[in-house]
């Protein structure tokens, strides 16, 4: 894509297997600086699975990844927080980093909860616990943030403000993000790299170049390719139950 | 003033409970208590070991607790088996094992009482060195793990992606508990060590809307319990461990009529 010291993280041909069945294979990407790559493709995919092998956290993986950074924060997709373990957002937002007052508050107020910050986590409600996670990820002025489905939960008109935020987090700290996403509109328009999972990678490029491609179309419709623009062109591979690809 | 059994229960209990109530917090909310018993029942092999071979007590029985922590996480890794159910399995075989060494160790005089259930009088000046020698380590490394440890109680995956270190902060965790029921098992006992890390922490999760408040207040809920149970123990003659266990059932239960009102004042 561009220079090579502006990388972040590189997948090489990375997969991951389970109870003998591949959840993703083949999938090379890699994130740079200031730049947004995001991941979209059905439920059951991989996307998720490809975040966690890019940030580590899977064990015996296919493939390599080549990491250049530790600055990173991390938005899961479902978290589960045991409220035998009573947390206000305060102790939530210093969970892996220390952070002064205003730095807190700076980011609480980007995401638009700073009024939460003495608030029980517990009590918060979907959508204002996203805002939260959000937060905490920024709040560290990471190099890299991975995102997965930040803005689930959250109403449309903060969705599109949230998505506002990421781009503008992204050129303003020079920070590289690596996105998963279910909202085709928002991504699309803000996204540098994009690539289209479902196990594998079945196309990737500029958000343009994919809205062009056949399989986008196949794995979203009609519709959503739409969207962007107007394209055709046909599957040249079946996917089989192991989660083997194999050509037509 | 060591000179006095009294004292010397007084000021072990209270080395003990500065250092349950940190690590009851992560028992309680890493859901560990029975883990905790299991370690438990197995120091009594541990003592059975020093007994025998003339060795240190405290630390036969942190490294056999240790062993069985081992052993546990190599079984949750080879069988089929649910964690409880190993849990179990170790539990209750080391506590029995235990039990059948001490029959064949007739030559020795034991107390299986105050081994199970604690016993003030047999605290000396060398047992409160250790319980507060090995308190103040356990805090200190304690402290040292507290990030990785806390954040990863909360999330792992969010620990380890944000570059902390979750495993080792967990099996230092694991090594912690095993000293705690080595420095704490001559007051309290085998079978109510694990009561001193949670009932505590338990009345102090119905006082506190933070992490650190319930540490503190852990804290001081085993501080009260140490001090209630033992003079109960001298005025009613009762065995030291459950008469400070049944203390901090006490405090436990007062700790509920807070919560009663909490709940009336959001209504």
């Amino acid at each position: 894509m561009s220079m090579g010291n502006n990388i972040l993280v590189k997948l090489n041909n990375v997969g991951f297997r389970q109870n003998q069945k591949w959840l993703v294979k083949g999938v090379s990407l890699q994130v740079e600086k200031a730049k947004i790559v995001t991941l979209i493709g059905p439920n059951g995919s991989g996307k998720s699975t490809t975040a966690k092998i890019a940030l580590g956290l899977l064990k015996n993986i296919e493939g390599e990844v080549e990491k250049f950074t530790n600055k990173i924060g991390y938005v899961p997709q479902k978290i589960s927080i045991d409220w035998t373990l009573p947390l206000r957002v305060r102790d939530f937002m210093l969970l892996t980093d220390k952070l002064k007052e205003d730095t807190m508050e700076e980011a609480l107020s980007l995401t638009g909860v700073v009024d939460l910050k003495d608030k029980s986590l517990g009590n918060l409600s979907g959508g204002e616990f996203q805002r939260v996670l959000l937060a905490r990820a920024i709040s560290k002025k990471p190099e890299l943030l991975v995102l997965d489905e930040p803005v689930q939960g959250v109403d449309f008109t903060g969705e599109i403000a949230l998505y506002e935020l990421i781009k503008e987090i992204s050129e303003k700290l020079n920070c590289g993000i690596l996105l998963i996403s279910h909202d085709l509109h928002t991504v699309m328009s803000a996204t540098d790299y994009v690539v289209c999972l479902n196990g594998h990678v079945c196309c990737s490029g500029s958000p343009k170049e994919v809205a062009k491609n056949n399989e986008y179309k196949a794995l979203f419709g009609e519709q959503a390719a739409q969207t962007l623009s107007i394209y055709e062109h046909k599957h040249d591979h079946i996917h089989t139950s192991d989660g083997d690809i194999k050509k037509n | 003033m060591f000179d006095d059994f009294f004292i010397r229960a007084l000021v072990a209990g209270i080395g003990i409970a500065f250092v349950a109530g940190p690590l009851g917090c992560f028992v309680v909310w890493r859901r560990l208590s029975y883990f905790g018993d299991t370690l438990a029942h197995s120091a009594l092999l541990g003592v059975t070991i020093a007994y025998s071979l003339e060795f240190n007590i405290a630390v036969s029985i942190f490294l056999i607790s240790s062993v069985i922590a081992l052993i546990l996480i190599q079984l949750q890794r080879k069988t089929n088996l649910p964690s409880d159910a190993l849990l179990g399995l170790l539990a209750h075989s080391s506590l029995a094992v235990g039990l059948v060494v001490i029959g064949f160790l007739t030559f020795i005089r034991f107390d299986i009482m105050g081994l199970l259930f604690g016993d003030i009088l047999a605290v000396n000046k060398k047992d409160l060195f250790t319980i507060w020698i090995g308190a103040a380590l356990i805090l200190l490394v304690l402290r040292l793990i507290w990030k990785p440890l806390f954040a990863s109680t909360v999330n792992y995956e969010l620990a380890q992606a944000e570059g902390l270190n979750p495993d080792r902060a967990k099996a230092v965790f694991t090594i912690l508990l095993a000293a705690i029921i080595a420095i704490s098992i001559k007051l309290v006992g085998v079978l109510l060590i694990t009561g001193m890390l949670i009932i505590p922490t338990a009345m102090a999760r119905n006082l506190s809307d933070n992490p650190q408040k319930m540490v503190i207040y852990s804290i001081i809920g085993g501080l009260l319990s140490v001090f209630i149970g033992l003079f109960s123990s001298l005025e009613f003659n009762t065995p030291s461990g459950p008469s400070i266990i049944a203390a901090a059932l006490v405090l436990f239960i007062i700790s509920l009529l807070k919560i009663k009102q909490t709940i009336q004042l959001k209504n």
